[in-house]
Parts: C-alpha cells; sequence; structure tokens
C-alpha cells in the first residue's frame, strides 16, 4: 500500500496546516488522516500529539470513544450496512449475509489481503430508500441482491469509489409533501436583508411574537434561548447547528441540508445576527459527508456575495462566518452538550447542566444550539413575521414541522405539517394501510397503538424531533424494541452507571428473552431497570434508552409473552453449550457429558 | 406472647452442600457454637456433609455453598432447588463466584493446561478424562444464574453468628437481616 | 432561613459555592456517593448521590446547594435504586472482596454494606480487564476499576501530572495511562501522588503491602459509611 512509503509529514503537514494546528479541529484532523490513510496508525497519534501540544491518551480517547475512526487497519473498501429497524424490514440483514459470504468473512472481520471489512452500523438516514449501507462513509442506497453482487465485483477488481456507478449513490430528496418551509421561495439574503432592517431586537421580537420552539425534540421556546445567549457575559459567541441527525428513523435534515441549505446557512447568519456571534459551526454527523463539498461551495458563494464574511451586506460590524464540522459516529453527539465537547475536540460525553451552553457552550462561552430544521425555520420568520408564523400549527405548538416517514407504506419520504396533524391523517397521506403502530420521534420517542392514531403531532401531545416509523400488521414489536436496546447499548457514552450497565442489562435481558429463555422473571427486571435509567441517568440517552420497550410492554404484551417458558426461572446461557469446550479437551460425548435443560 | 417464642409444631428440615466451595462456609456454620444448639431445637438435617445422607429429599431449606463451576455442581443444584422451598445461597462463592470465578478470564484449555501440565511437581501428562469425572463448564458461575435463589448471605465465610441470625430470623417468619458486623463480603 | 435547605425535613446550613452533597455531609447527613472526593471538581457519574429536588431526580454533587430548596435523600424508593446500581457495578466489574487488599477500605463495599447489598443480582458480565504491574510501586487492577474517573482528575487538576485518562465508550469505557507504551512503570507516578490516594476501590494499590490492617479494625469493620460524615468530609486519616 502506497502510504507505508509516503513521509509522515507529507500526509499530515498539509492536514495540519488546513486547520492551523488547532487542536480543537481534532475530529478534522483525524478525520482527513483516516481519508489519506484508511486509519489511524501509531506513528500518525504520535505526530499529532506533538504537533498539536495534545497529550497522546487525549488523541487516542478521541479515536476510541467515535464509531468511524480506527486505530487498526479495517480494510481498503470499509462496508457498514445501516442496521435501523427500517433496514432491517427491508431486508438488509440477508444482503449483509450475502456479502459476508461472498467474501468469506464474519462481521466486523477483515479480510487477510486488507480489501475489505463488512460491519453493521447504526441508522445512516436513509430509512425511505434502504436498505442502505456505507462505503469509506459514502453512503449506497435501495440495496437488492444484484446490487449487493455488483458491489464486490467492484470492490474485488479494486474500483476506486469515484468509478462506480454513480446511481449507486443517488440519494432521493422525497419530499411528498410541502408545507411554507418547502414551498415558499426565498431568494439568497431575502430573509436576512428583513432581519437586518428589523435589527437586532426587532428580529429577536419577531422571534417571541412566533412563539417557535426548536425543532430538535425537546421544544425549549427559540427566542429564550437567543435572548439568553445575547445577554450572557461573554468575550464572544457562537452559533452551533446541530446537523447531528443521529435518532434511528429521521432524515429531514440530510433533505434541508441537501435542498434548502441556504435557508439553513441564512439562519445561522440571522442567530448570529441577534445574538451577537461572529461565528457558527455546522456540526455534521459523519453518515452525512457526502454533502460536505457541496455545503462548502455553498458556503463560499454566501462569501463572494458578501452574505458571509466581514461587514455583511454592508453593515458595519456584523462580521458571521460559518465552519462545518464532521462527527465520526456518536449518536450522543445529538445531545448539545456532548456536540459542544465533540466541536471541542474531545469525546462526546454530555457536559453537567447547568450552566447551560446558553451561558457556557463552545470554548465556555455563550453559545446557541439550534436544529438544522430550527435555523431553516428561522428564516421563513424573518420574510413574513412573527405574527404571521403564529397564526399556524396549535396555541402551544406554531408554525410546521418536517417529518421523515418509513417503514409500512407505500409513499416513504418529507412530509412537512403544520402541528396538530392527526397521526391518522398522515397514515392516510402516506398511504399506510395496515399500520399497527407508529414510532414517532425515533427511538427515544414514543410508540403508539392504533387506538392512538387519533391524536396529534404537537410538542403538547406527540411531541417529534422528525421520525415518523410506521409499523404493519404483520411487524413484530417485540423485535423492534430489541433493535432500538441494542442500538442505545450501542450508543451510550458510559459516563454514568445508569446508562453505561443498564442498556447493557436490557439488551442482554431482551437477547435472552429472543432465545426462548424468558420468563416472568426478565419481565419485572426490563420494568425495574427501565425505572432507574429513566430517572437517574445524566441525559436524554439513557433517560428514553428503556422507553421503546416500556411502549411495547404496555402495548404489545402478546409480543413479549409468546416467547416465555411458563416458569419461574431459566438461566442466560445454554448449560451444555457451557460444556462444549470441555468435552472437545477430554474427548467425550458420553451421557454424562451433556447437560440437558430441566422440564 | 409466650406461645410466640415455642419453636415451631415440627422442626423445619435444612439440607446443605458446598458446591465449588472450600467447605469454610461450613466450617463456619459449625462455628455457631453454642448456638448450634439452640438451632437444633428448630431444624433437623436432610442432605447434608453433617448426616451424610447422598441426596436431597423434600426439605424447607436449602443452603447452598459454592459457586457452579461443572456439570455435577448443576445436577445437585437442581436436586436442591426441585427439592427445598426455600434456598439460599451460602457465601461469597455461590453468590458471585468468589474466587473461582477468577477462571472466568481465562480458557478452560488454558486453566486444565495449567493444572495438569504445568504446575511445579505435576508429573503426569494426561488430562483425566474418565466418565466418572464432571466437566468442567466453561465458566464457574453464582448459583443465582443457574437456578432461581430465595436469599443470599454473603460473606467469605459468612460468621456463626451471621448464619444464626439469618435462619432464625427465617424460621421465625422475619424477613431476615443481617446486623452491621455480619454484614461481610470478606 | 438565609443559607439553610432541607433533606428529608432537616434544615442544612450551607455556605455558598457549597454544593448538595458537601453541605449534606458538613451537616453529618449522609449521601451515598462514589465519584465525588473533597478538593476535586464534583463529575456526577456514579449517579449514587442521587437525591430528589422538586420531583426531579438529580444528582447531590453537581446541584447547588440553594436556600429553602427541599431535599429527598434517605427514602426507600432512592435507596432501591442506589442499591440497583451498586449491582450494576459489582456485576460489570470482577469484584471479588476475599482477594483484594482494599477490603475492608474500599467504599464500594462499604456502601454494599450499608445499603443492605446482599447480592449482585444480575448476570455477571465478568469482563477481560487488565493488571498492569510494571511500576516498582504500585499496581494497577482494572478488574475493579468502575470508571469513575477520580485518578483522572487527580492527577490532573492536583498532582499537574495528567497521568491517567478515561477512554471508549459504553461498557467498553476504561482508564488508559498516557505513556507511549501505555503502562504505568513508564510515567512519573508515585505513591505519594493524590492519584494514588483517590481510588474508591481497589484498582489502584501500594504493591507490597498485604493485608496489613488486621479484620475488624478496617475503617468500615465496625462502622457504617453512613457514620463516617467527618471522614468523608475531609479524608484526613
Amino acid at each position: 500500500m502506497s502510504h507505508v512509503n509516503s513521509s509522515v509529514g507529507g500526509v499530515l503537514e498539509p492536514i495540519l496546516d488546513r486547520y492551523a494546528r488547532n487542536p480543537h479541529h481534532l475530529m478534522q484532523i483525524l478525520r482527513e488522516t483516516q481519508e489519506r490513510l484508511d486509519f489511524i496508525p501509531e506513528w500518525a497519534v504520535d505526530y499529532l500529539a506533538e504537533a498539536l501540544a495534545l497529550a497522546r491518551v487525549h488523541i487516542q480517547a478521541v479515536i476510541d470513544f467515535y464509531a468511524f475512526f480506527y486505530d487498526s487497519p479495517r480494510g481498503k473498501y470499509r462496508v457498514l450496512f445501516s442496521d435501523n429497524v427500517t433496514d432491517r424490514m427491508q431486508g438488509n440483514t440477508a444482503l449483509l449475509s450475502r456479502m459476508l459470504s461472498k467474501f468469506a468473512l464474519d462481521q466486523g472481520q477483515v479480510s487477510s489481503d486488507g480489501l475489505v471489512s463488512i460491519d453493521t452500523t447504526s441508522c445512516t438516514g436513509m430509512c425511505d430508500q434502504g436498505p442502505a449501507l456505507l462505503v469509506n462513509n459514502y453512503p449506497v442506497t435501495q440495496l437488492s441482491s444484484q446490487r449487493i453482487d455488483q458491489i464486490c465485483e467492484l470492490i474485488k477488481a479494486q474500483t476506486p469509489l469515484v468509478e462506480w456507478p454513480s446511481e449507486f449513490f443517488n440519494v432521493e430528496d422525497n419530499i411528498l409533501r410541502r408545507d411554507v418551509l418547502l414551498s415558499t421561495e426565498m431568494a439568497s439574503s431575502q430573509a436576512l436583508k428583513r432581519a437586518i432592517e428589523l435589527g437586532r431586537e426587532g428580529m429577536l421580537a419577531e422571534m417571541k411574537a412566533s412563539e417557535f420552539r426548536g425543532r430538535g425534540g425537546a421544544g425549549f421556546t427559540t427566542a429564550v434561548k437567543w435572548e439568553a445567549c445575547k445577554n450572557a457575559p461573554g468575550e464572544t459567541r457562537y452559533v452551533v447547528c446541530n446537523a447531528d441527525e443521529g435518532e434511528p428513523g429521521t432524515f429531514k435534515d440530510r433533505v434541508l441540508l441537501a435542498s434548502f441549505a441556504e435557508r439553513v446557512f441564512e439562519g445561522m447568519t440571522i442567530a448570529g445576527y441577534v445574538i451577537g456571534a461572529s461565528k457558527g459551526l455546522v456540526y455534521l454527523r459523519a453518515e452525512y459527508r457526502f454533502m460536505l463539498e457541496k455545503l462548502h461551495a455553498i458556503c463560499d458563494a454566501r462569501r463572494k456575495a458578501n452574505l458571509l464574511g466581514k461587514d455583511i451586506l454592508g453593515q458595519k460590524g456584523f462580521d458571521f462566518d460559518i465552519e462545518i464540522h464532521m462527527g465520526a459516529g456518536a449518536y450522543v453527539c445529538g445531545e448539545e452538550t456532548a456536540l459542544i465537547e465533540s466541536l471541542e475536540g474531545k469525546p462526546g460525553r454530555p457536559r453537567i447542566r447547568p450552566p447551560f451552553p446558553a451561558t457556557h457552550g463552545y470554548l465556555g462561552q455563550p453559545t446557541v444550539v439550534n436544529n438544522v430544521e430550527t435555523m431553516a425555520q428561522t428564516t421563513l420568520i424573518a420574510q413574513n413575521g412573527g405574527a404571521w408564523y403564529h397564526g399556524m400549527g396549535t396555541n402551544l405548538s406554531t408554525g410546521t414541522k418536517l417529518l421523515s416517514i418509513a417503514g409500512d407504506c407505500d409513499r416513504p419520504g418529507i412530509y412537512e405539517y403544520t402541528f396538530g396533524v392527526r397521526i391518522d391523517k398522515i397514515l392516510e397521506d402516506c398511504g399506510a394501510r395496515n399500520a399497527m403502530a407508529v414510532q414517532v420521534g425515533g427511538a427515544s420517542g414514543t410508540c403508539l397503538a392504533r387506538h392512538e392514531f387519533g391524536r396529534k403531532i404537537a410538542f403538547e401531545d406527540v411531541p417529534t424531533s422528525g421520525a415518523f416509523m410506521i409499523f404493519g400488521n404483520n411487524r413484530d414489536m417485540f423485535e423492534v424494541a430489541r433493535n432500538f436496546m441494542h442500538f442505545f447499548k450501542h450508543e451510550s457514552c458510559g459516563f454514568c452507571t445508569p446508562c453505561r450497565v443498564g442498556t447493557t442489562l436490557m439488551s442482554d435481558i431482551l437477547d435472552k428473552i429472543a432465545s426462548g429463555k424468558g420468563t416472568h422473571y426478565e419481565m419485572n427486571e426490563l420494568s425495574r431497570v427501565h425505572q432507574l435509567l429513566r430517572t437517574t441517568s445524566h441525559c436524554g440517552l439513557g433517560q428514553s434508552a428503556g422507553r421503546p420497550v416500556y411502549d411495547t410492554l404496555q402495548k404489545f404484551r402478546p409480543s413479549y409473552d409468546r416467547r416465555l417458558k411458563h416458569k419461574d426461572f431459566e438461566p442466560a446461557f445454554d448449560l451444555d453449550d457451557a460444556l462444549a469446550s470441555a468435552r472437545e479437551i477430554m474427548e467425550r460425548d458420553d451421557v454424562s457429558a451433556h447437560l440437558g435443560t430441566e422440564s | 406472647m409466650l406461645s410466640l417464642q415455642e419453636p415451631p409444631e415440627r422442626k423445619l428440615r435444612v439440607a446443605t452442600v458446598s458446591l465449588s466451595g472450600c467447605f469454610g462456609c461450613h466450617m463456619s456454620f459449625l462455628d455457631m457454637d453454642e448456638n448450634l444448639l439452640d438451632l437444633f431445637e428448630l431444624v433437623e438435617f436432610d442432605r447434608s456433609p453433617l448426616t451424610d445422607i447422598k441426596h436431597c429429599g423434600p426439605c424447607d431449606i436449602g443452603l447452598i455453598e459454592g459457586g457452579v463451576c461443572n456439570s455435577e455442581n448443576v445436577h445437585v443444584l437442581r436436586e436442591f432447588r426441585n427439592n427445598c422451598r426455600t434456598l439460599i445461597a451460602l457465601g461469597a462463592c455461590a453468590v458471585n463466584g468468589g474466587l473461582p470465578a477468577l477462571r472466568n478470564g481465562l480458557d478452560v484449555r488454558e486453566v486444565l493446561r495449567e493444572a495438569y501440565f504445568e504446575q511445579l511437581g505435576v508429573v503426569s501428562n494426561t488430562i483425566p478424562n474418565d466418565v466418572e469425572l464432571p466437566l468442567l463448564l466453561d465458566k464457574v458461575h453464582p448459583i443465582n444464574e443457574v437456578v432461581f435463589v430465595d436469599y443470599f448471605i454473603p460473606g467469605c465465610p459468612p460468621s456463626g453468628d451471621a448464619i444464626f441470625k439469618f435462619l432464625t430470623d427465617l424460621v421465625a417468619g422475619r424477613t431476615p437481616r443481617l446486623d452491621y458486623p455480619q454484614m461481610r463480603f470478606d | 432561613m438565609e443559607n439553610t435547605f432541607i433533606i428529608d425535613g432537616m434544615p442544612i446550613p450551607f455556605e455558598p459555592g457549597q454544593n448538595v452533597l458537601q453541605a449534606a455531609l458538613a451537616a453529618g447527613i449522609f449521601i451515598p456517593h462514589l465519584c465525588f472526593y473533597p478538593g476535586l471538581k464534583p463529575n456526577g457519574n456514579c449517579k449514587l448521590c442521587t437525591v430528589i429536588i422538586n420531583g426531579r431526580h438529580v444528582s447531590a454533587c453537581t446541584t447547588l446547594a440553594n436556600s429553602g430548596i427541599e431535599v429527598a435523600n434517605n427514602t426507600p424508593e432512592l435507596n432501591n435504586k442506589r442499591r440497583l446500581m451498586l449491582q450494576m457495578l459489582f456485576v460489570s466489574g470482577n469484584h471479588f472482596c476475599p482477594g483484594c487488599e482494599k477490603s475492608g477500605n474500599c467504599q464500594l463495599q462499604a456502601l454494599a454494606y450499608d445499603l443492605e447489598m446482599m447480592t449482585p443480582h444480575f448476570n455477571h458480565f465478568f469482563p477481560k480487564r487488565t493488571i498492569d504491574a510494571s511500576h516498582p510501586e504500585a499496581f494497577l487492577d482494572m478488574n475493579r476499576c468502575i470508571t469513575c474517573g477520580l485518578c483522572v482528575q487527580a492527577s490532573g487538576e492536583v498532582d499537574k501530572k495528567n497521568i491517567f485518562a478515561l477512554s471508549g465508550r459504553g461498557m467498553a469505557s476504561h482508564v488508559v495511562i498516557n505513556t507511549p507504551s501505555g503502562k504505568l512503570g513508564d510515567s512519573d507516578f508515585a505513591m505519594s501522588d493524590k492519584a494514588a490516594r483517590v481510588c474508591p476501590v481497589g484498582a489502584i494499590l501500594p504493591k507490597r503491602r498485604g493485608y496489613a490492617i488486621p479484620i475488624g479494625e478496617r475503617r468500615y469493620d465496625e462502622l457504617p459509611i453512613s457514620s463516617q460524615t467527618e471522614f468523608l468530609t475531609t479524608r484526613e486519616t
């Protein structure tokens, strides 16, 4: 391989220069290093530690924390199958097996020639066009047996990704219902100009009048956040756009960034104008790497048009620019303080709150963190005014919401509705005829059964960050919950005791039930551990990790019960299997060398 | 009040056994000294090293010392669970695998090789494989990972006082609790 | 009253800037905890000190004391949750007390005694962990580590050596050593470091000392940890 011969500095120096040897850019430096070398070798860690004046162990800890950084070779082609429940429903398991057998590999194994490794990863945000996979962090959608076979041939021939058929990498927007956000025209700068006309206080007043609530899921009033940040003492202020769309089943931010990035950047600029920030940071999830160059180009164009940079639109002293930071595979970084830690070049462990980012955020300075959709919607409020915006939706949830609809329906994709829309109306629109359950808000959201389809999408009823996964009559809700629980176990940052251990305990219990060894004993255990996680975990990840299990236990109990043994207790492990090594060593296979299960 | 302090109508039947343990918990049981006499007013023994009865019959209480390290341990533990209304894990090994579970980080093959080939003074060159010998499980397990267990008395070993306190609470129908100095993991 | 708040109905005085745990300990009220150590910045990861304030579960060590707040602490509900967390810590590591020098002086064990944890209850993970005996004075037994991060903090905040760091994520989180070899022996760690004295379990222990204090005289042999708030406030023996 060529990189063995390339000189150490030859590879790393240009990358270090690009990021001005700033240790806060460690994540970006590591990503680019890996893009050059396929993994991050020890010599690179040593070199970067020296160049960035960081403890070696710090760099190691960052590599260790993020799923997409590798400290050992993972193959020239690193294939990761998206493993959300929607990918499962679309048949990813069979496709994964097919590919593994083509290369005679086990999952997670690297081929002996160092060519390829194949594994699974958390939801890649392609639920409306799955099953999907990532190859060297670039998405391939609409997988079929045929497409898998073609990919295997391309890998065997060592064809560079740029020479793969371009349709493999097609990512469709699939916008199927437009309301104001997706249908209103906006010339670049139109919203920003209006905001400047209104002035900082005026724009903030419009935000207040709109009673707009953040679209990341928690629904905090955006104007309150902005005002707190604006008034917080600090040397400098930051606007952070949370584009770490990791919630399984969500992909609306992907579409906004693909086709409405102008609005997103303009919204950030307006936020910067209001709070007095000169820098905006986009935290883009690693799975959306394919958009990076395009987003950079849009920023460049905005700089040329004086919509970013110094004295924006001729306003003396209105300086604002945007940097795009990539994540590296960690769902927890969607939590705003973990995201800030990651932006600072550290493992993404959520901070203790308070203090909140509005007063102590990026580099300890006042920081506004808003979701991609929040930033985009802000431009509508600037264009048309807070009162106009307030006229849409419900009293407590104004405006419109993008939903990422996937699962058992005829027309998966992006749907924009005003808040207050009923679940059954949505199901009708997307062609879901036999829905038995809907998971609203992703793995950490709410599981609704048919009798609840009259409920409404709104912060005061069914809140959501945007995910809307539909499960038809034939689906097994136990397996849905088990998929989500494995996701949380994989994504727990490990900081606090209840989440670190509890997500593993709950996953193990569900696996035990799945293997036919569950009893009513396990059902009680699930509830007990969930209650602990819900109340004592450090952040939202742990607090909601047990939720899919709890919801499905309430609403789809038979999917658990039919797996249970009608006895008091059953071991989690197979006793006879536990004797296998000893049988082999002692060359025994007589009756007494086996243990049956008890009746 | 007086009637409450009288012994139960019949003595409770107790069985005890040591699985993968060192008999230290049984020694500790004997360490109850004069309390043993009070205890014998309340209980009688079924299968136990104290009686040499080979198989456990229907019992009120089963006391299990030691973790589960081989197939024979599993059979005996099941026999106890099937026959004892209340099953108690007695001591660290039954409660969490104890020191025998230190082998759980190692492969069974390594363990046997070390014991039968590498140990200083060992002259054999085979691993015994008579059909009479129970096979090792790949890991040593606390007994509650193999059967349902009602109560746990920690300690390595639990003191005679702790065992006495626990059993007399149980016999009297009180939720068993150890006094602070009796609560030991070592 | 100014600078007073309530724990389980008892008025507790506090000095501004103190957190709920510090104020409680200073007033002789025990709140279970593992990852808090006097003089080090509270980091709130063990969650043993979870209390209820205004209906919300919060960590006492990361919540500032405030006049008038009402704290629920020593309740059956909270103690059940704390016991559950102790069980989680026991099954997720390899904690074999009879073979550990720290036994009798171990905070994890002392809390388990105090909260009457009779069994670790859950299936044991029996994780494979490392032992590092490369240092002349100390050894590290990661089987017992609960990733509380106190050694990381003490080494950084007090010793200014930054010898320890937390790496990995989820159940794979673990302490690593800041040397190219990853070995403690290649660092400038010394037994006189603060980091050598803060470990609540037996993960960092001095070499060549075995069971020096007779059973019965160790810190938690006779007196429960909940009766030793004065010691916990200062940590000076």
